[in-house]
């Protein structure tokens, strides 16, 4: 080489070639680098065009062949070496940056976050979806009806006789009377939507229908408003016993039990006959009513055998036709399943009644992982 | 009602239990509300006798007894004014409760002297409302007697309901039929007496055509000494809170309650003339037992004799022309009403006694006669006298008649397996005539027995009696295929709605539907077709026209008790009209808005947010994306910060701030923001040939965005523009956003500056700079078009 003892700025001896000081003193400076612009200058110095080791590489073509033969592996171990500590450094400063960076953006993530968001739906509305839900497995349709109704398909139609103190129990809301001195109800009952169905649709009829029904009636268990099922089943041969196995096993979904006793008691509604009541068992010791167990009795629905009058009067032949109907409250059976002490509070909208006793909106009433 | 286990004794010869009774009871279908056993209840209590009564040192009321009682003697304070030495009353020793007053009985002195014990009212065990003085007993009864056994009162005393359909139930005799048609006991039948008559009637009686009394039996009994009915009878009487008051009328009154059959008493010294079954005329007035007066009408019933009202016919005699003490020559009335003018009279009137009670649900007309002949006997026996023969104005309503019975019935209409003998059995026990062979019956109903109409009526009475416990259970159906949806579209909107809402933020709420008239008027309602004529309170008087006033005013009661930032809705009826076609499936929310402070800069909620609520919410139901921004529509919206949605014409929803006057009409703090929808103005979903989705289309050249800002009038609408700037080439505008609006420097007075950015998406290959460029000229134009807008230069 010849030209000085200095490959570029390394420190080498000419005259051995002393390649393993030059290995030393390019490593020491890799190590010295402390970011990525010094580890490219020492690249530069020793693996560029004009880098040390780039400039002895071009030596080798002069060398004897003997020379060369020595040489030549050494240089390109050297050159691999260098290459390879060089791409090591880089990798482990871009690590160490990193670091630095995320330190650096460090914050307390214990602050609280902004306001969630989230409601719940009322348990009317849930109990109604998982009632919906039980029935309609069952092959029931829902109907509907308007809840402000005539007083023939609140009552006449369904065999309460004019005047007769049947229609005083109910506590019927009357709106003003009309020009013809006709006065509309507020619907006593669901019961209604049974006229309706039977007026509109020819048997068999299988039905469920839910809503708001209004009495005039205040006290702890009692609003002026409250909510009915109604269910309707009318064919040419559909008994008590149907009416008995279908209710149990609606109560059997509903409370999420195995199994449940139940008792038909007999009992009078003028659109029914025979007409029952239905308790099922239960356990009131320690406060709670718990349904399916216990040695109590709790009556829990209304039932009959659809009354011949009231299929005449709905245009049903009860010679050829019959089936039967069931009502119960709605609110009544939340308050069962879900222990909610006051009915009252059921339209109270008191904020903290709707957060402790509301759904929340992702659980949807099914039955193949259970109602609730 | 009540009766007692002695009194059903009278009617059935049975061993059973209290708790068998009850549970027969309830199995045929008499709801048994409450037992109470008085022997129980006054175990504690005992008879005592008042040995010496002397002032209290240091109270002028009171009184030092000393006192005989089953613990020996006692000092006993007492502050009655009636105590004094040989009175015989009834005492409770320390520890004892008294349910009268609900205290537990403590040695404590009462103004410096101690007092060993406590000397009753019957007020305060509870037998009788006397609280002004201590019990006074019969002298010769034993000192340590119970008190139960003293006050006659050791019978367990039975409280009922009665349907209306079962009359005959209102009598304690009825009730022992059934018991007996039940199992229960063997129905003890006593021969009917038949007194006999001694000379004519000589009070006449007639009843009027029409008049509401088909029949009017009468008898004069004279010579009768009217004083306190027997021991038995008070006794009977007491056990079931009646209040003993002269042998005639105790009479009636036993009557009434063991045979249903409600009779009246009438002093002969005290009519005029002929007494007369008519109806009442305007204008005349009647003072009745109850010391009350009341107006007559012509649609009521009167018994009058010649010189006016004597009384409400089966709803409740006159003062002037009842029994008394002195009375010695009696009327007696066994009469039958018409249910339905009787139940009439009693809404008009207000009253309700227990011959109102019975009469509208119909008395046994076959028991007409015969019970004016045992209250005649009973009269006879207890008051002495002579009768006059019966006098029969009018006529018995013919019995029910008879019709055919298959009892197969019973197995087909109430799954029950019951042979044709055993129902035969049934129906016998219960009192009806039945003809034929087991297959096929001639059944006549007995005549209180009309609720009896046909064969749906017995099925019940045999299915019943046989027990409703025997009935099998069928196994429930399934559903029989997936087509018939289980819920119509309209309800699984709400149901969609719910969860949405809730999801966002929402609490939904029940309200009632009704509310006050003068807050439905400011929502557009009020009108008099949906005004109550009955309503529970005056603010709760008419119909809703929206939820919005009723979830307003929650919200406020919540901020009252300290409860803000109310994010409510109802998924629920309103009402325009009382057709059935104007009740409308809505969902209202509000939002009214107190946002709690943060460390990231606080929420300022405003109508955008419920625009964005409102639209999230008709997504969920199934809205269709085109629907167009109004101006405000509805009543209660602020004019100009409210808006609309809208379909062609309709208006399918509202949203905005709530009008400042109404927030103070209804006394809710502001600010508040709401919306509304209508839920049935969104279209049905069409019913589709297939359920397969459109093909994707994915498209791979690279969209491009290019900004435009243009100058319009402050009026113009920013959704107009956007909607123009989507229009102008339906083929490349993928998306247009409203990016920035702007007022002040560079821009007139009166105008604004609306920024977009449109997203242009090529379809078949890469937009050159000449197509890019005839596309925004087209946006240009079509902007301009619209809404006069000018690029901004």
């Amino acid at each position: 080489m010849g030209s000085g003892d200095c490959r570029g700025p390394f420190r080498m001896d000419a005259k051995t070639n002393d390649l393993a000081a030059l290995e030393a003193d390019i490593s020491a400076r890799i190590a010295a680098a402390t970011d990525e612009a010094a580890l490219e200058t020492v690249r530069v110095d020793a693996l560029g065009k004009q880098g040390a080791i780039s400039v002895l590489m071009k030596t080798l073509g002069s060398m004897a062949p003997d020379e060369r033969q020595a040489m030549g592996p050494k240089l390109n171990g050297l050159k691999d070496r260098v290459g390879e500590a060089i791409v090591a450094k880089k990798a482990s400063l871009v690590e160490a940056a990193l670091e630095a960076k995320l330190a650096a953006e460090k914050i307390d993530v214990s602050l609280p976050p902004g306001p969630k968001r989230i409601g719940a739906l009322h348990p009317v509305s849930q109990v109604m979806e998982e009632i919906g839900r039980i029935f309609g497995e069952m092959g029931f349709a829902l109907e509907e009806g308007p809840d402000i109704e005539t007083d023939f398909n609140n009552f006449t139609a369904l065999n309460f006789p004019p005047k007769h103190p049947a229609r005083e129990m109910h506590d019927t809301f009357f709106l003003k009377p009309d020009e013809k001195g006709e006065r509309k109800v507020l619907r006593t009952h669901t019961s209604p939507v049974q006229v309706r169905t039977m007026l509109k649709q020819k048997p068999p009829i299988r039905m469920i229908c839910m809503g708001r029904t209004y009495r005039k009636d205040s006290d702890a268990t009692h609003t002026p408003m409250f909510h009915q099922i109604e269910g309707l089943v009318i064919d040419e041969k559909t008994t008590m016993a149907d009416l008995k196995g279908t209710l149990m096993a609606f109560i059997k979904a509903y409370f999420e039990v195995d199994d449940v006793a139940v008792r038909f008691r007999p009992h009078h509604f003028p659109f029914t006959e025979p007409s029952a009541e239905m308790d099922v068992r239960c356990d009131r010791s320690g406060g709670q009513v718990r349904i399916g167990q216990g040695d109590d009795w709790l009556e829990i629905l209304g039932c009959g055998m659809v009354h011949p009058n009231v299929l005449k009067n709905c245009g049903v032949d009860p010679e050829k036709y019959q089936g039967y109907a069931f009502g119960m409250g709605v609110d009544r059976l939340a308050i069962l399943k879900y222990g909610m002490p006051d009915l009252r509070d059921f339209f109270a909208s008191d904020a903290r009644w709707l957060k402790h006793y509301g759904f929340s909106p992702y659980l949807t009433a099914g039955l193949a992982g259970g109602l609730t | 009602m009540k009766f007692t286990l002695s009194w059903l004794k009278d009617h059935l010869d049975t061993n059973a239990t209290v708790a068998e009774i009850v549970d027969a009871m309830t199995m045929a279908g008499l709801e048994v509300e409450h037992v109470e056993n008085p022997a129980e209840k006054l175990a504690a209590f005992s008879v005592a006798k008042i040995v010496e009564a002397a002032q209290h040192p240091n109270a002028d009321r009171l009184r030092v007894c000393q006192v005989e009682t089953k613990d020996g003697r006692k000092e006993i304070v007492c502050g009655a004014a009636n105590a004094r030495a040989g009175l015989v009353t009834i005492y409770a020793p320390l520890g004892t409760y008294v349910p009268g007053s609900g205290i537990t009985l403590e040695a404590r002195p009462v103004r410096g002297v101690v007092s060993n014990g406590m000397l009753c009212s019957g007020a305060e065990l509870e037998v009788d409302t006397d609280g002004d003085g201590i019990l006074e007993l019969d002298a010769s009864l034993k000192v340590g007697m119970s008190a139960a056994e003293a006050l006659g009162l050791s019978d367990a005393v039975i409280d009922f309901e009665v349907t209306p359909n079962r009359p005959d139930w209102l009598g304690v005799a009825g009730i022992a039929r059934d018991l007996a048609a039940a199992g229960l006991g063997k129905l003890i039948e006593k021969p009917a007496p038949s007194p006999k008559g001694a000379f004519k009637c000589p009070v006449n009686v007639v009843v009027e055509r029409d008049s509401g009394c088909p029949v009017f039996a009468a008898r004069v009994i004279r010579g009768v000494k009217n004083g306190p009915s027997p021991a038995w009878l008070q006794q009977k009487l007491k056990a079931i809170g009646l209040k003993p008051r002269s042998a005639l009328v105790d009479i009636t009154n036993y009557l009434s309650f063991d045979r249903a059959r409600p009779l009246h008493v009438y002093d002969v010294a005290k009519l005029t003339g002929t007494v007369r079954a008519r109806l009442g005329k305007a204008g005349e007035t009647f003072v009745a037992l109850d010391d009350e007066t009341y107006e007559i009408t012509p649609d009521m019933c009167v018994i009058a004799d010649d010189k006016g009202v004597l009384g409400l016919g089966g709803v409740m005699g006159g003062k002037d022309s009842g029994v008394t003490e002195a009375t010695t020559d009696v009327l007696l009335e066994a009469a039958w009403f018409e249910p339905l003018k009787i139940a009439q009279t009693g809404r008009a009137t207000g009253i309700n006694s227990d011959a109102k009670y019975r009469f509208e649900r119909g008395v046994d007309t076959g028991f007409v006669i015969g019970g004016h002949d045992l209250a005649t006997q009973l009269i006879l026996d207890l008051c002495g006298g002579e009768a006059s023969e019966l006098m029969l104005a009018g006529e018995v309503p013919a019995p029910p008649t008879g019709f055919a019975f298959d009892p197969g019935r019973v197995k087909s209409l109430a799954g029950l397996d019951v042979s044709g003998k055993r129902a035969k059995e049934i129906l016998i026990a219960l009192g009806f005539t039945v003809k034929g062979d087991d297959k096929r019956f001639d059944v006549t109903p007995p005549s209180w027995r009309r609720d009896v109409e046909g064969s749906a009526d017995l099925v019940e009475e045999i299915a019943r009696i046989e027990g409703f416990d025997k009935l099998p259970a069928n196994a429930p159906p399934r559903a029989n295929g997936f087509r018939a949806p289980p819920t119509g579209v309209g309800e699984s909107r709400l149901r969609l709605a719910r969860r949405a809402l809730a999801g966002a933020g929402y609490f939904e709420c029940v309200t009632w539907s009704f509310c006050e008239k003068k807050h439905a008027e400011l929502f557009g309602g009020g009108s008099e077709k949906l005004v109550l004529a009955n309503p529970i309170a005056s603010d709760l008087d008419c119909m809703r026209p929206s939820a919005l006033p009723n979830l307003l005013r929650a919200a406020q009661r919540n901020l009252d008790r300290g409860r803000g930032d109310m994010m409510l809705f109802e998924a629920g009826p309103s009402w325009s009209g009382d057709t059935d076609a104007d009740q409308a499936r809505t969902v209202a929310a509000i939002w009214q808005p107190r946002p709690k402070r943060s460390w990231r800069g606080a929420e300022a909620p405003d109508v955008f947010d419920m625009k964005r609520d409102c639209l999230m919410a008709l997504e969920a139901m199934g809205a269709p994306s085109s629907l167009q921004a109004g101006p405000a529509d509805a009543p209660w919206q602020h004019p100009g910060r409210g808006g609309s949605l809208r379909l062609g014409n309709k208006v399918i929803a509202t949203f905005g701030d709530v009008h400042p006057r109404i927030l103070n009409a209804l006394d809710v703090e502001g600010p508040a923001m709401a919306f509304e929808i209508k839920v049935d103005l969104i279209p049905a979903p069409r019913a589709k040939a297939t359920h397969a989705k459109p093909a994707l289309e994915k498209l791979d050249l690279m969209p491009l965005t290019r900004d435009f800002a243009f100058v319009v009038e402050e009026g113009v609408a920013a959704a107009d523009l956007v909607r123009a700037a989507f229009g102008a080439d339906k083929q490349l505008v993928a998306d247009v956003i409203l990016f920035d609006v702007y007022r002040g420097k560079g821009v007139d007075d009166g105008k604004k500056s609306l920024a977009i950015e449109v997203t242009l998406q090529p379809r078949e290959k890469t937009l050159g700079d000449g197509e890019i460029e005839d596309v925004s000229k087209k946006i240009i134009a079509a902007v301009a078009k619209a809404t006069g807008g000018a690029l901004r230069s």
